[in-house]
Formats: C-alpha cells, structure tokens, sequence
C-alpha cells in the first residue's frame, strides 16, 4: 500500500519549454512590434511610390497611368457619389451568395465522398473532368442557360467556389490520421458519432484550406463574369470607365476590389485561427 | 476456474497482394498461440519485429478476428471491440483539438458517463496519472511522456478491467520511459487491472513483468513463458543493476536471439525477392 502514498513524478522537468522563455520587456516588445509593421508596409508604400512617380516624370503615359494621387481623387468622388457602394454592394451580394451557397453545399458532399467509398468511386471521374475545366469557360453556357441576370453570376461563383471546397475536405476526411481511427474503433464508437467526434473536427483545418481557397476564387470569378454581361458591379465599373477612357475610375474600381479581396482573405484566416487553434504551431 | 485471458490456438492470417506478380499471397501472422492470461496480472509479450505482436493484442481488442481458434475472455469468445479492454498506442492518438482534460471525457463520453460528472472524473484521471495542473494543455503542450499519461489516463477512464498496451513508451527517451515504468506499476497496483504489454526491450519486460512471453519469428508461436520472480519492482532502489535481473534479462535473450536473427533472414529473403 504505500505504492499509493508515493509523491508524485517531478512533471515539471517535462514541462514544455515555451514557459521558460521570458517575454522581453514591453519597450522592447513596442519597437519590436514597430518594426515588424514598417517591414509589412515598407514594400507597398514603394509601390506607390512609383506609380505616383513614375507618370510624373514622364516615365510611362500619364493618360493609361495616372498617378495614384489622381486616381485615389477619382475613387473619392466615386466613393461620394454613391456609385462605388452601389457597385460593391452588387459585387458583394452575388461574391457572397455564390461563396456561401458553395459552403452549404461543398462540406456536406465532401464528407460523404472523402467517407463512402463506393460514393468516390461513382463521383470521382465527374470531379476529375469538372474541376480541371476552367470556370471561365463555361460562363457562356451559364449565360445561355440562366440567362445575364443574377442567377447566371451567382452560378458561376458557386460552381467555381465549389471545387476548391469540395476537394479539400474530400482529402481532409481522407487525411485523418489512422491512429484516430483506430482510437474510434477500440472504444467502439458508433458511425455517427465516429463523425461527430473525430472526423469532423479533425478535417476543419483542411476544409478551411478550401474555403480561404474559394474566398479568392469567388471575387476572382465575379469580376470577370461582370465585365461580360452585367449593369453594376466593380467588373462593370471597371469595364465601363476602360470604354469611357476614364482611366483614373477605371484603376480606382481595381484598387477597390484588390481591397476587398484582401480584406476577405484576412477575416477567413482570422476565422480559420479561430477554429484551428489547437494546431501545433507552424515551426516549432 | 478458467484464465481470464484465453488464446486457444490461435491463428491468425491475412491476404496480401503481391505488388509485383500482383498474385494473392496468404500471409500468417501467428500460428497455434496458446496463452493464458490470469485476472489481475502483468504479462509482457516480447518477440523480434514483425513476429506478430500487434497482431495477437489487435485480436484482444476486438480490432480483427482470429482465422482459427478462439481468443476468449472471462469464457465468451471476443466478437468485436468493447469497453472492457482498453487500448494504449504507441503514437498516442490523442485528439489534437482537445485539452488534456477533454482527451480524458472523451473516454468517458465513449463510456456513457452523465455530461455532469464527466470534468470531475477526469480531472482525477488526470490526478492519477501524475497530471494535476495540466488540464488546460493541448496535446502539442505537451512531452510526449505526459501525452502517454493522458493516453493511459483515458484509457482507465472508462474503467476497462484489461489494459493492451501496444509498446506505449517506445518513442519516449530512457529517462521519461523509467518513470512512467514505474508509474505504470503503481497504477497497476492500484487499480488492480490486467495488463497485457507488448515491447521489444528486454529490460522493459523483465522490469514490468510477471510472467513474460517471448515469441517465436513469423508466424509468430509463444516460444516459452518466464516467470519472472523479481517481487515489488519499485522496493529496490536499482533494481535493474542486480543479478537477478541479470539473469533473467540473459534468459529472456537467449530464447530471443535465435528469433532475431531468423526473423533477419526472412526480412533479407522478402527483400531480395
């Protein structure tokens, strides 16, 4: 019995090292901090730098490239026009149906396939032919089928969204480590919570690989799909003022959707840290 | 009374197909094993790689079943998995996205214990295991020595009464691996639980041991079964350095090294094919 009195092992000789590691002193962390963010920015603000210079000094034709002071006047007024939120706002309506309804329909599918077998089997060569045939491709056919209004546009965003999605939680169900499994199995967990409890969670930081994949994919896709057949949206603004010639509106309208796409990526990786926190951090 | 643990001749084989020839080939994993395991005791299963262990322990589990003969517990034969054996992995499979904690409540979860009582319960799994203060950790915050003790402490959780330990502190450096040698007899001791453990380290399965079983080369037979009567293991302060030891770890190598190096030949042989 006195097995049972015994101290417990000195744990802290395994105590992972990430403690030991002292955080610097909060100066230190600030001009760290600093630094960082100059490096981030130090390589945009040369961008700029040389299309607002560049134009000026002759350099290239100042009427196809305007200097960017000139075009972030022209997005000015666009912006307090109203135009520029119309446009967005018909660009992000159609962007986020199409993302969205993919996500609704890409996960689920894709657990399906990636954990039936004889469901891949059946699918498998209709996904190898679709996903290798360019979305852009099959605008005209969408447009013929659904006509130019919004359902053609928010079509082609979901198809094109779809793929991405789908093939990565395919792989991310595929991709769950066999010991896992082999834990379910031992303990005798039945099919759906087999699914609940470890398939699912362990396939969300692949399936977020797809979903950050489709976000890019999704404006991608629409602005292209806009400058075909549409009345609003950045793709039309960007269009119209390039057959307008006006040329400042014309870049105005491309730094705002290069803004946007920026902008959706960082909220997907926020979301995608949100959900993946538990993962090893890359690196260590 | 019977054994706790009965293999009845046992035999166990799987068909490969050839990569090559692409012909179907039998392959026999163990031949005719017979093994009695009684209620409450440490037996160790040593033997050279790939004399089929995993095989004989996935056959406990439920995992797979016997190709002939009977693999019986408590006098019913084996059909499937169940919560009366608990598995330990050499890899851990701990579930990366839980805390240490939830790594335990999965196994109560798995048991059916009400949501309510699950945090207290594990928390003294957790408390057994030597893991108080960690609960919070995911596994990547963890060594891998304290990510085994989760592992065991899941296990226990869901209060099996044999515990198949599939070389659980293989991966672990010698240091973390003596102390949760030592810590996984004191557990044994208290909880009272059979153990059947797998290893291919000789000192291991003397220093864990009551009786070992050294196995032959594939397909796999139990070779002999040695008692080893080395009493309280953690009474004596090195026990490893003694001659008693001595003698049985000589013993346990000596029925080992012809199987080795035959298991070595056939290894050459499957390559140069």
């Amino acid at each position: 019995m006195t097995a049972l009195l015994e101290a417990r092992p000195a744990v802290d000789e395994e105590r992972p090292t990430r403690d030991r590691v002292k955080r610097p002193s909060l100066p230190r962390r600030v001009a760290d901090a600093l630094l960082t963010a100059v490096g981030k920015v130090a390589a945009i603000a040369v961008l700029l730098a040389v299309w607002e210079t560049a134009p000026r000094l002759g350099l290239v034709d100042a009427t196809f490239l305007p200097p960017f002071s000139t075009v972030v006047d022209a997005w000015w007024r666009l912006a307090t026009s109203g135009q520029l939120l119309d446009n967005t706002g018909a660009s992000l309506a159609r962007s986020l149906s199409g993302f969205g309804l993919a996500v609704a329909v890409a996960v689920p599918l894709g657990l399906l396939i990636g954990w039936y077998k004889p469901v891949a089997t059946l699918l498998g060569p209709l996904l190898e032919v679709f996903r290798n045939t360019a979305a852009l491709a099959l605008l005209p056919v969408f447009v013929l089928l659904l006509g130019i209004g919004e359902t053609s546009k928010i079509a082609i965003v979901f198809y094109a969204c779809t793929w991405p999605i789908l093939l990565n939680t395919i792989s991310a169900v595929r991709g769950v480590d066999p010991t896992l499994l082999r834990l379910a199995k031992s303990v005798d967990l039945s099919g759906f919570r087999l699914f609940q409890k470890v398939i699912l969670p362990a396939s969300v930081p692949t399936v977020f690989t797809g979903i950050r994949l489709a976000g890019a994919v999704s404006i991608l896709v629409l602005v292209a799909a806009e400058m075909v057949g549409a009345k609003a949206g950045l793709g039309y603004l960007i269009n119209a003022s390039q057959f307008n010639f006006a040329i400042p509106q014309m870049y105005a309208g491309i730094i705002t959707i290069s803004a946007i796409g920026v902008v959706f990526n960082q909220v997907l990786v926020a979301l995608e840290r949100r959900f993946t926190s538990w993962r090893v951090p890359v690196g260590s | 009374m019977s054994a706790h643990i009965v293999f009845r001749d046992v035999t166990k084989r799987f068909v490969v197909r050839d990569r090559a020839s692409r012909r179907r080939t039998e392959f026999t994993a163990v031949r005719g094993v017979d093994l009695d395991v009684e209620r409450g005791e440490f037996l160790v299963l040593v033997g050279p790689s790939g004399c089929g262990k995993s095989t004989l322990l996935d056959l406990l589990g439920g995992l797979t079943e016997p190709s002939e003969g009977q693999v019986l517990l408590d006098g019913a034969p084996i059909t499937g998995p169940g919560l009366d054996r608990g598995v330990v992995f050499q890899q851990y499979a701990l579930l990366p996205w839980r805390t240490a904690q939830g790594n335990v409540e999965f196994g109560l979860e798995a048991a059916g214990v009400p949501r309510r009582e699950r945090p207290d319960k594990a928390r003294g799994f957790l408390d057994l295991v030597g893991l108080s203060g960690f609960e919070d950790r995911h596994p990547h915050q963890l060594s891998g020595g304290m990510r085994q003790r989760v592992a065991i402490a899941r296990s226990l959780a869901y209060d099996p009464t044999v515990l198949l330990m599939d070389e659980p502190f293989a991966a672990l450096d010698a240091q973390t691996r003596e102390s949760l040698q030592d810590e996984l007899l004191r557990i044994w001791r208290r909880t009272g639980k059979t153990v059947v453990f797998i290893t291919h380290s000789i000192d291991e399965a003397v220093y864990l041991g009551q009786r070992v079983a050294v196995l032959t080369s594939r397909p796999g037979r139990v070779k002999e079964v040695v008692p080893i009567g080395l009493g309280d293991r953690t009474e004596q302060a090195d026990l490893r350095s003694s001659p008693e030891f001595a003698r049985y770890r000589h013993r346990i190598w000596e029925l080992l090294h012809d199987e080795v190096s035959r298991a070595q030949q056939q290894e050459k042989e499957v390559a140069a094919v």
